[in-house]
């Protein structure tokens, strides 16, 4: 966004509560594969001492605080949580852009239940089409195209959106326990393709001129910085540039801990923030664009007092609505008799096969919609984290050590990268009894997989096990989600919504250009904005959907500065 | 006129006039204060004059940095037009003098460590061009901090006798039988760029040996490798194109620069013009191999420790061959650094780590991170040697003593580069 806005012209101050963080210093390859600190002392991470929110499952519970991190990983600091990202670089698919009516196109009003709050984003894959483009030239994704201006291409996803070009380099080099995977998914008629991924399948060079290097697969992708420039990231691909613009400056180790507002409350005059020794600070701004991590962004707005927070007593307010997650269940494949050196791989390592995604299947008399990607994924072989154990297994002692021993080398886990429906129960909203280091209120997130989940993951797990099965391991292990959810193991970073898009101010917070309904002059960027979480990892599109609203504020709102969609 | 074509014009004729612009009367005659400042400009960037001339964090030009010689610390003066700290009382004549000859305004000795004994070769027109340039800069009131030298150097009159043995005063003759080309390469090397300052080993008094020009030289714990044709250590091995995108953009595909170079290459030779740098690149291609000694083969174990350490440690980046990564890591197989006589610059790279040079044509900010917290050095010692001696690449075996000491000497220094 700063990169794109410095190039209109404008004057931009980035503001981030974190601090700077560069490649040689603060992930050298000299330090940087240390499980301990960076998994789980969380040292990249958000810090709960300074942020955090409050969790229940359903509105009949009291929340209480996260004082640990589990699930979700939000970062700190310049780059943001794509710093310590796998690196899987995925578009979505036509259908999740206009999910409400095709599906009810397909099926008919009856597949939609009651309590799912499904719409469409106002925007299409084929508006979204080259800024994902853009994106994934910025970051040098390798990949294999499986759709190229209508035209299928063999070994692609042959289910993807058209796309006006292919990936600018070629798919990564897959290791023994992918290619057994794909072998074993083509053997059953399924189509099998290679993760597109933002670790680099060989050295590359951005529109911009920033170079990044060959990937090295050694497998401390996510939860760590790169520290070969192999993974993109704001560092490797738009920072060196960025930051040598006269008009572009950053004040880092600052909070903003509100957008004001004039007394019209429909035109933001700047922000407010506090620096690491408590001095509070006015930052006047012609333009405030809120780009933080989605949890941040949803609370900054309610800090702020700016729109209605969303009541699932009475479905009124859009601010908090649409809170999804995914679901991640996995079967591990235990092979006995195959090495597969798991120490060798790399965020986005992985065959897929996207049968059984979005809505690229027939969905009637299932009970669900949408679905997602199973993945044969070897993204890293580290010590601690790598624990692929048998059923029975015991927790530690001997019986452990010998269970770990015998299977670490031969074992990987087949996984689902699952869709999560928006429902009227989950959202976000403020907490009446915790406070920040600030003294706001601490957001208190209310969450729990629906029966489209479950469903959905009951049909892919039989998906799963089939798989498993046709690789022929000596034994296998289901792990599926659920019922409940639960905050507290490590699934994914990839929370959606609650500042969501859409075509009318009744239904959504921002307009398809993620410009605020109420304030004009006010953008909030991320994947807040996705009414519904899809089957996919969300980064490709969170940048699209950046890319695009930037395009939409350089060449419509400089233009004309006001609402960009008329209500 | 856009300031674009001018400036573009101005490139023109140096390339065309060849050596007839050092002449003066060209220059002199045919343009007024804009373009002169414009000219003064280019020609203090390819003299580097900001380089020493600013502090860290200070104002450009206004000097107090600290410059390490072997003979104490010297302070850059402040040539901003501040008139009673800077140079602003200084007459034309005034300046020609001290780039000319070395004397200030007031008549006192300057040290060599302003490099007058290569400014000297500067013509008249372009000395007082960078005048017209200096003047039109904020005046900054600052004092630099006295010099701290040793005795007799701390008196200026010592100069009188440095000068009378070492230094030449006259303005650069070009060589007729050579191109125009390789001319204003050689008037620009010799003179403004000063390359040989570093480039130069230089004698007990820190004067250049003349009998050893630009065979490489020892300075501030950093080894400024040799620019002759030697194919190992040298510059024999490289292409003109080489050379000039290297000076242009801080890499090619064969190295990347660190150190000192990459701050002369984002504060000079950057900015210079590509046929100028072509014309350095002219020059310094025809400067003749040198004849160096064939080095010990390196004991068996020592190689063999040190090359479970590259594996370990090195080959992410520099790739198993030693072959680098094209633009992105420096190849160490075949370079001139790594194969120096002396392996100052290898080893404090490994010590302190330091950042590539960064600029708008290559925006890239590399880093080799710093391996002196990681490795004894012992294993410094083992690692240098063994890339010293693989790939084909040949030099002296380095000792777990040369690591110790130079480890002492740069442990507390921090640069940006």
């Amino acid at each position: 966004m700063a990169q794109e806005l410095t190039e209109a012209g404008l004057e931009v101050l980035a503001i981030e509560r974190g601090s700077w963080r560069e490649t040689s210093t603060d992930f050298a390859p000299t330090f940087i594969q240390d499980e301990l600190r960076y998994r789980y002392h969380g040292h990249l991470f958000e810090q709960t001492a300074q942020e955090t929110l409050t969790f229940r499952n359903t509105s009949d519970q009291k929340a209480l605080p996260m004082r640990r991190l589990g699930s979700f990983l939000p970062g700190t600091g310049v780059g943001g949580s794509i710093l310590h990202w796998n690196g899987q670089a995925w578009r979505f698919l036509p259908y999740d852009f206009e999910i409400r009516s095709q599906t009810i196109a397909r099926y008919g009003e009856g597949m939609v239940p009651q309590d799912m709050t499904l719409q469409d984003w106002g925007v299409t894959y084929d508006e979204l089409e080259p800024y994902y483009t853009r994106w994934e030239d910025l970051c040098g994704i390798a990949g294999q195209a499986g759709n190229v201006k209508g035209q299928k291409q063999s070994g692609g996803n042959p289910f993807e959106g058209r796309r006006s070009k292919a990936y600018p380099t070629p798919p990564m080099k897959q290791t023994y326990g992918p290619t057994l995977f794909a072998e074993a998914a083509g053997s059953m008629g399924l189509h099998p393709f290679p993760c597109p991924s933002a670790n680099m399948s060989q050295a590359y060079t951005n529109p911009l001129g920033v170079s990044l290097a060959p990937c090295t697969y050694c497998g401390f992708c996510e939860k760590f910085g790169c520290g070969n420039y192999s993974k993109a990231s704001a560092q490797t691909t738009i920072l060196p540039v960025l930051m040598q613009k006269k008009n572009f400056s950053l004040r880092t180790e600052s909070e903003v801990t509100a957008i004001n507002l004039d007394g019209s409350r429909k035109h933001a005059t700047g922000v407010s923030y506090v620096d690491m020794h408590g001095n509070e600070y006015e930052q006047p701004a012609d333009l405030v664009v809120v780009c933080a991590y989605i949890t941040h962004n949803v609370h900054l707005l309610m800090a702020s007092g700016i729109g209605t927070i969303y009541d699932p007593g009475t479905g009124r307010g859009t601010l908090g609505k649409n809170y999804c997650y995914q679901i991640t269940p996995s079967v591990d494949v235990f092979l006995g008799d195959k090495i597969l050196n798991p120490f060798v791989g790399a965020g986005a390592l992985g065959m897929i096969v996207d049968d059984w995604n979005g809505d690229n299947f027939d969905h009637s008399g299932l009970g669900f919609i949408h679905g997602g990607y199973i993945a044969g994924y070897v993204t890293t072989g580290r010590p601690i984290e790598t624990e692929l154990l048998p059923e029975g297994t015991p927790k530690w002692g001997a019986k452990w050590k010998k269970a770990f021993i015998g299977n670490y080398l031969t074992s990987m886990s087949v996984s689902l990268m699952g869709a999560v429906m928006p429902n009227a129960a989950n959202h976000l909203d403020l907490d009446p009894s915790y406070r920040d280091v600030y003294g706001r209120p601490l957001m208190r997130m209310t969450y729990d997989f629906k029966q489209n989940e479950l469903k959905m993951q009951d049909f892919t797990m039989a998906k799963m096990v089939d798989i498993a099965k046709a690789m022929k391991p000596r034994e296998i292990k289901k792990s599926p989600r659920g019922p409940h959810y639960d905050i507290e193991p490590y699934q994914s970073t990839h929370n959606t919504g609650g500042a969501i898009m859409g075509a009318t101010p009744q239904q959504s917070l921002v307009n398809r250009y993620l410009q605020h309904w109420d304030v004009p002059n006010l953008f909030v960027v991320g994947a807040s904005a996705f009414p519904h979480n899809s089957g996919y990892n969300p980064t490709g599109t969170v940048s699209a959907l950046a890319l695009w609203a930037a395009d939409a504020i350089r060449n419509q709102y400089l233009k004309h500065t006001g609402p960009l969609v008329q209500t | 006129m856009s300031k674009q074509t001018l400036l573009a014009m101005i490139a023109g004729t140096a390339l065309i006039g060849g050596w007839l612009i050092f002449s003066g009367s060209f220059a002199h005659a045919q343009i007024g204060d804009f373009a002169r400042q414009e000219r003064g400009r280019l020609l203090a960037a390819a003299g580097d004059c900001v380089a020493c001339h600013t502090a860290d964090g200070g104002k450009p030009f206004a000097g107090d940095r600290p410059i390490e010689t072997p003979f104490g610390t010297i302070y850059s003066a402040n040539i901003t037009p501040d008139a009673e700290t800077g140079i602003g009382a200084w007459t034309e004549e005034q300046f020609y003098r001290a780039m000319h000859v070395g004397l200030a305004a007031d008549g006192h000795r300057l040290y060599p460590a302003f490099p007058y004994p290569w400014f000297t070769k500067v013509s008249r027109a372009d000395v007082d061009d960078i005048r017209a340039y200096l003047r039109t800069l904020e005046p900054v009131r600052s004092k630099a901090r006295p010099n701290e030298f040793t005795w007799p150097l701390n008196h200026r009159i010592s100069m009188a006798g440095w000068n009378e043995l070492f230094f030449t005063p006259g303005e650069f003759q070009p060589d007729k039988r050579q191109s125009a080309e390789w001319n204003r390469g050689a008037y620009l090397v010799e003179g403004l760029g000063h390359c040989g300052a570093c480039h130069t080993p230089k004698n007990m008094f820190g004067s250049a040996k003349a009998d050893q020009m630009y065979q490489g030289g020892k300075i501030q714990n950093w080894f400024a490798p040799s620019l002759a044709g030697d194919r190992r250590a040298g510059l024999g091995s490289w292409d003109r194109d080489d050379i000039a995108r290297f000076l242009k953009t801080g890499r090619n595909d064969r190295t990347t620069a660190y150190g000192p170079m990459a701050e002369v290459i984002k504060d000079s030779t950057s900015k210079m013009s590509d046929e100028d740098l072509q014309a350095i690149a002219t020059y310094l291609k025809s400067l003749p191999a040198t004849a160096l000694q064939s080095p010990e083969a390196p004991n068996q174990d020592v190689v063999r420790t040190g090359q479970a350490i590259y594996e370990d440690q090195c080959s992410a980046c520099h790739q198993s061959g030693g072959v680098g990564v094209k633009g992105l890591f420096p190849s160490l197989k075949a370079d001139a650094i790594v194969q120096s006589d002396q392996p100052l610059s290898a080893l404090r790279i490994i010590l302190n780590g330091g950042h590539a040079a960064s600029m708008p044509g290559s925006p890239n900010s590399l880093a080799m991170p710093s391996f002196g917290w990681k490795l004894s050095d012992g294993q410094i010692a083992s690692v240098a040697t063994y890339v010293r001696n693989a790939w084909g690449n040949k030099a002296s075996a380095v000792s777990s003593d040369e690591v110790r000491d130079l480890r002492k000497s740069v442990e507390s220094a921090t640069s940006s580069y």
